[in-house]
């Protein structure tokens, strides 16, 4: 199948404006004819769920977790990026634009990227409305910050919870919906199936999470907003909930996986303890407005501050190291993420690390302490001081936080056109759960931005097109397709229920990562990808023989869903390893050895690898097969990318 | 370190609960309480025996779906943190630790220590939002707020949603909670033109869920893992005040 973008024709201003009025619109008493389903609530599934309520729509919610509020945007803690330019610093969208796609080392599409730049304005707008308590200026206006890897003032807070803010602003539009009836709320459900009838999907079924009920859904478009896949690698900074099941159940139906490979790995994460470790927590990347971040230059002193014989204090100021300041003057601390990590990974593999385990660097805030006073910082990052200190039993304001990177979040995910359609038809795939708009690196505060603009702003008028060709009949649930799809999840779950091997999930899953963060980690080779191939396979191959799982199926089995979600991610990681290995070029936060400059930097291929690569299913027997979509670039240069 | 566990275990809803006890053994003292958790049901299942269940997901203190009763105290001896940022440096060697579920009638126990709440999520559907619909709003700069207005509704609505404050409120009461978003949108102004509707439908929907009143123990605001303050629920009483008593006009 060839992948056509659907780009709409024009100057890039234009595109938009022009595409929104050639869609087919449905008529507003005819909206109420239709069903929606939406997978996932965080920012992306939750705005478009009320969104789509609000014009009329019949919508369908589903999340695994206990409540709508819970999905993982809630975890977002720096900020959100508009193109307002209410600081008067020389931001527009253009520049958004621009920064964005330079961010993304020139692996997204210029259309979908300019489109998200032109809508982030009226997602502040909207949020303020809703009572979102964005963080404000003395004179009553909103304040903003600069974020990694801009130089403007854009991004707009609240405090260090600017995930939770906004995410509690589009659940209680949500909860107004539900109110209405025009939502259906089935929190405790997972996704395990969807249905295609003639090609198209018509529904999905789900497994209720406290009684094990197995059920089908009918709907005329399913969308599905279930979020990224950075569990593969075990321990991420995602929630130990968040799961890849629901988009790659859509991949073995036909939707196809686009990047798997473009993983990122966030520069400053609480380092890891120990092995009982269950997962990773992020420091916002605003910290590094005010953090400095340095490693001692010699390896001597950073052997005696692994063994707590000195201090970080200890260290007189010439005997530091501040590495992002010194290779990269112009940007400094504030450099992307992908460039951040690997800065801090050089350092430690030098062996200048510290932390007990070697694997961490400095986030100092004397400085900006002592130049703005302890009251404007803990104004400023207040609630983050004290979830580090409760972590990590550490005072910030005292002693220099460590960090250390950790994979935070994937670009990949399934393949969408800039109707944000996949390659199945009526099936969409909103925010982190599709590929589309940060290329091969994300820049900080920019993932809120997608998620709400996919939701609020793009499918609502992207979604009646399609609807609007259909036909006002209701689905037939009695389709034996629906039969047939229910069955395949009653088997699986038989077979796991069943399994009588003797390592747990989580035993399995660890496993996973370790392969996932050595081998396809934040740098890669084409001996050791080749080498995660094989590991993967062979683990997939045991894993109906070793998996363990006890207890009910019609009983709340936590044991029972994480082993159905482990061997997703291990299907799932396959495709990531075999991306990296075929992408022999370095752009955005996949890194290969083999291709860098003298510098060390990334070094893109753009002759021969400017493409979204896709992966379609092709049966289990089958190795899955790569397409490609030409990325054409009309109105940028592409340049290296240099942040000195 | 090594700790002896009294575990509330309970089937499901409709069958009686009953504590056992566990032992937790070679536990390093930088893990968190729920990684401790995760040992011993990592054993659990390896002997064959159902693991314990548990609602969590974040891990970080910010999603709101762990809790646990423990020692008495919902999300444990530490003020202002939620179960999952407990570590095991709080304890001693050697403890007896008791975890139960939150108890209350608006929350029934699903299983073990994992309870069903989504009774705030229905207080939430009965008016904690601002009717606004997509699109057509005006530019987020002209409303001007003053900066101490808008930090006190951000002070209410760190609100996580644990479910805390009806754990160990004696009258199982979810005023804090609903209070916390009466007030973030009272304080607003673009709270305002349903502010006083929003106050008389969220209490009546709490009332009818079974939660109780509030007698002003402030056992809510000590155990918030977000120390939202009871003055929240005095903002709350007299916006109910007044949409009872102040005409819908004025």
């Amino acid at each position: 199948m060839k992948l056509d973008a659907k780009i709409p024709k024009g100057s890039l201003g234009e595109k938009w404006d022009n595409h929104k009025f050639n869609l087919k619109l449905v008529n507003p008493a005819n909206k109420r004819k239709f069903d929606i389903i939406v997978i996932g609530t965080g920012l992306a599934g939750a705005s478009a769920a009320d969104s789509l309520a609000e014009l009329g729509y019949n919508v369908k919610v589903f999340c695994f977790q206990d409540s709508a509020r819970r999905a993982h945007s809630i975890a977002a803690q720096g900020g959100i990026n508009a193109a307002k330019n209410y600081q008067n610093d020389g931001d527009s969208v253009y520049r958004l634009f621009y920064d964005t796609i330079k961010g993304g080392d020139y692996r997204a599409r210029e259309a979908n990227v300019y489109r998200l730049a032109q809508l982030s304005s009226n997602i502040i707008d909207q949020c303020v409305a809703q009572g979102v308590p964005f963080t404000r200026e003395y004179g009553g206006l909103l304040d903003n910050r600069s974020f990694g890897g801009a130089q403007v003032s854009r991004t707009f807070y609240a405090k260090g919870q600017t995930g939770q803010q906004l995410l509690l602003g589009t659940y209680g539009a949500l909860c107004r919906q539900i109110e209405l009836g025009k939502i259906s709320y089935n929190p405790y459900h997972e996704i395990l199936e969807y249905v295609l009838i003639d090609g198209h999907a018509k529904g999905v079924v789900t497994r209720n999470l406290l009684t094990g009920e197995i059920k089908s859904h009918a709907a005329h478009a399913v969308i599905i907003a279930s979020g990224g896949y950075s569990n593969v690698f075990y321990l991420s900074t995602n929630a130990m909930g968040s799961n890849a099941t629901a988009a790659w159940r859509a991949y073995k139906k036909g939707a196809y996986f686009a990047n798997p490979c473009f993983t990122q790995i966030h520069p400053t994460c609480i380092p890891q303890a120990g092995e009982a470790q269950s997962k990773l927590t992020l420091m916002s990347e605003s910290l590094r407005n005010d953090g400095r971040v340095w490693a001692p230059k010699s390896k001597e002193n950073a052997e005696k501050l692994r063994k707590e014989e000195l201090k970080p204090k200890d260290i007189p100021e010439d005997d530091r190291d501040y590495f992002l300041e010194r290779k990269y003057p112009a940007f400094g601390n504030l450099v992307p993420r992908d460039i951040a990590s690997r800065a801090v990974k050089e350092v430690c593999d030098e062996g200048r690390g510290i932390a007990a385990t070697g694997l961490g660097v400095y986030l100092d805030f004397s400085d900006a302490i002592s130049r703005l006073g302890t009251v404007a910082i803990e104004g400023r990052y207040g609630n983050l001081f004290q979830m580090y200190e409760k972590i990590s039993g550490e005072d910030p304001y005292k002693t220099p936080m460590k960090i250390y990177p950790a994979v935070h979040y994937t670009m990949g995910g399934l393949w969408v056109d800039y109707n944000l359609m996949t390659t199945v038809p009526g099936l969409y795939a909103l925010g982190e759960a599709n590929f589309s708009d940060h290329g091969a690196n994300r820049l900080g505060a920019s993932a809120l931005m997608q998620g709400l603009a996919d939701g609020y702003f793009v499918i609502p008028y992207t979604i009646g097109d399609y609807l609007a060709g259909l036909g006002f009949n209701k689905v037939d649930i009695n389709n034996p397709a629906f039969a047939e799809a229910e069955k395949n999840v009653k088997d699986k779950i038989e077979k796991l229920i069943s399994a009588k091997g003797q390592r747990t999930p989580d035993e399995i899953h660890r496993e996973l990562g370790k392969i996932m963060w050595e081998k396809v980690g934040m740098s890669r080779n084409e001996a050791g990808l080749k080498e995660a191939v094989e590991e993967i396979r062979r683990l997939k191959e045991s894993f109906w023989k070793d998996i363990k799982v006890i207890g009910e199926k019609d009983n709340i089995n936590e044991t029972l869903e994480k082993a159905g979600r482990v061997i997703d991610f291990i299907e799932l990681a396959e495709i990531m390893a075999i991306d990296a290995l075929e992408r022999p070029e370095s752009c955005g936060c996949h890194f290969r050895l083999e291709s860098q400059t003298e510098e060390g930097e990334a070094k893109r291929n753009d002759n021969d690898f400017t493409y979204v690569s896709a992966f379609s299913y092709e049966g289990e027997e089958n190795e899955p097969k790569m397409h490609k979509e030409e990325l054409k670039f009309e109105f940028v240069e592409l340049t290296q990318r240099s942040y000195k | 370190m090594k700790v002896t566990l009294n575990i509330w275990r309970q089937k499901n809803v409709s069958s009686k609960g009953r504590f056992e006890t566990y032992e937790v053994d070679n536990i390093d003292e930088h893990i968190s309480f729920l990684e401790m958790l995760d040992m011993l049901n990592e054993r659990l299942l390896k002997n064959d025996q159902e693991p314990i269940s548990f609602s969590h997901d974040c891990r970080e203190g910010i999603c709101g779906a762990c809790g646990l009763f423990i020692n008495g105290r919902a999300h444990g001896p530490m003020r202002g943190v939620t179960t999952c940022q407990l570590h095991m440096r709080m304890f001693n060697d050697n403890d007896v630790i008791t975890i139960e579920p939150w108890r209350a009638k608006a929350f029934p126990v699903i299983k073990d220590l994992t309870v069903d709440r989504t009774a705030l999520d229905k207080i939430m559907q009965g008016g904690g939002y601002v009717s606004v619909n997509t699109g057509g709003v005006p530019d987020a700069n002209s409303v001007i707020i003053p900066k101490l207005i808008a930090d006190e509704a951000f002070n209410s609505a760190v609100c996580i949603g644990c479910g805390a404050c009806v754990a160990t409120c004696k009258n199982a009461s979810a005023s804090l909670f609903t209070a916390a978003k009466v007030s973030q949108l009272a304080l607003l102004p673009q709270g305002y033109p349903e502010r006083k509707y929003r106050a008389r439908n969220m209490i009546d929907v709490m009332d009818g869920l079974g939660f109780g009143n509030c007698s002003n123990t402030y056992a809510c605001e000590v155990d918030c893992p977000k120390e939202i303050s009871v003055l929240n629920i005095a903002r709350m009483n007299r916006e109910y005040l007044k949409s009872i008593f102040v005409s819908l006009y004025s």
